[in-house]
């Protein structure tokens, strides 16, 4: 049984979980042409697919749930002249929170972190999430030594943090809050080898 | 002996290096173009991730958890770099799922496991994943190598890096205790 709130505690807030990831998320990422992409699985793996059309500059697990930052770090050590953006989903990052300390010991100057933040879990039926429960990311990011933080909860936060998505010099973290509403629909290829390799030769050209 | 207890006996003799053959694993490492060394520390590779802290053009990265790892190398690769993970043998049970994107993606993968769990071990903790590492990498379609002699490891080491990134394989280098030597705790 959860716990029950004490009268002295803060509340919940309340103007959480409002924008439709649909138009907040192409809003906060701006033109996708020049920035390389890891996406996390289910939710967010849509949102950037969506923006990205036919362009090979994501890739988007479809397992390995956790898996996205830590990947997103190791294409950012790589590429130093790239600016790489990862996109979670917040039960997605819940999972390994962890790898956040590891960015934020690394703190590589061109990797942004965008955790789209429903509350939910969204492949799975809409289970609630930790997120919703009173745990905040932003604040455990900010634990985890990433210095450039801020969460946005309506559209007006939206144009500084996608500044900072673009301009830190060092990691950055945005946490998207959305209302638990559905991400783009299409329709993926699921060949991670197949993707891999598109990402390749469209960055590399082998 | 603790440390207080050497400082109390007014001596300090210095530690012997202990793992010659690791500094020449790194310096091979290097020179094939590695440039991201990840790890959860183990004293069995001490001298490999001193190495990485020290020298200023490869990345040295402290995992949370070893699983961090594979998708660092993963990354890595997208962006055409090498990027190897160093970890202790219970450390390969975290990685289980995440080699799924080694696997699916057909990434080359390369990894040092330091073995505990093994020959002569003291410590019944260690046991089970010890045991367990060799099929549980098979079963993730990752190939292992395995060195009990210094003077194997720069030839094995090669062998594993040229099927990794020429053959597109992944491959576990793992270090025996007897190269490393058992631990009685």
């Amino acid at each position: 049984m959860a716990r029950k709130t004490d009268a002295h505690e803060k509340p919940p807030p309340s103007k959480d979980f409002t924008l439709d990831r649909r138009k907040a998320f192409p809003a906060l990422i701006g033109d996708p042409s020049d920035v390389l992409f890891i996406a996390g699985l289910a939710g967010t793996a849509k949102d950037v697919a969506d923006i990205c059309g036919k362009r090979n500059n994501y890739f988007a697990l479809a397992g390995v749930m956790g898996g996205a930052v830590s990947m997103g770090l190791g294409l950012a050590l790589a590429q130093p002249k790239r600016r790489v953006i990862v996109a979670t989903g917040d039960g997605e990052l819940i999972m390994n929170v962890g790898s956040l300390a590891v960015c934020g010991v690394m703190n590589p100057p061109n990797l942004a972190i965008v955790c789209v933040d429903n509350g939910h879990y969204g492949e799975t039926g809409y289970q609630k999430s930790h997120t919703s429960q009173g745990v905040d990311l932003e604040q455990i990011a900010m634990g985890s030594g990433i210095r450039i933080t801020r969460t946005v909860n309506n559209e007006g936060q939206i144009v500084e943090a996608a500044r900072l998505l673009r301009q830190s010099n060092g990691v950055s973290f945005i946490l998207l809050r959305v209302a638990p509403t559905p991400p783009p629909s299409l329709k993926r290829d699921l060949d991670a080898g197949r993707a891999k390799d598109a990402f390749r030769t469209s960055l590399l050209g082998a | 002996m603790s440390r207080m207890a050497v400082k109390r006996a007014g001596k300090t003799e210095p530690k012997p290096d202990g793992q010659p053959w690791a500094h020449d694993l790194y310096d091979y490492l290097r020179s094939q173009n590695v440039t991201q060394f990840s790890y959860v520390p183990d004293a069995g590779h001490r001298v490999m991730i001193d190495r990485s802290l020290a020298d200023p053009d490869a990345y040295s990265v402290p995992l949370a958890t070893e699983e961090e790892g594979v998708a660092l190398a993963a990354g890595a690769w997208l962006g055409g770099g090498r990027s190897v993970v160093m970890m202790q043998s219970s450390g390969v049970g975290n990685c289980i799922n995440f080699l799924s994107l080694v696997k699916g993606g057909r990434f080359p993968f390369l990894m040092f496991i330091s073995m505990r769990g093994d020959f002569g071990e003291g410590n019944p903790w260690q046991m089970p994943m010890g045991q367990a590492v060799e099929p549980i990498l098979a079963a993730m379609g990752v190939l292992c190598v395995r060195i009990d002699r210094p003077e194997d490891v720069l030839p094995t080491a090669s062998a594993a890096l040229t099927m990794a990134y020429q053959s597109g394989q992944a491959v576990a280098v793992l270090l025996t205790q007897k190269l490393l030597g058992a631990k009685q705790f």
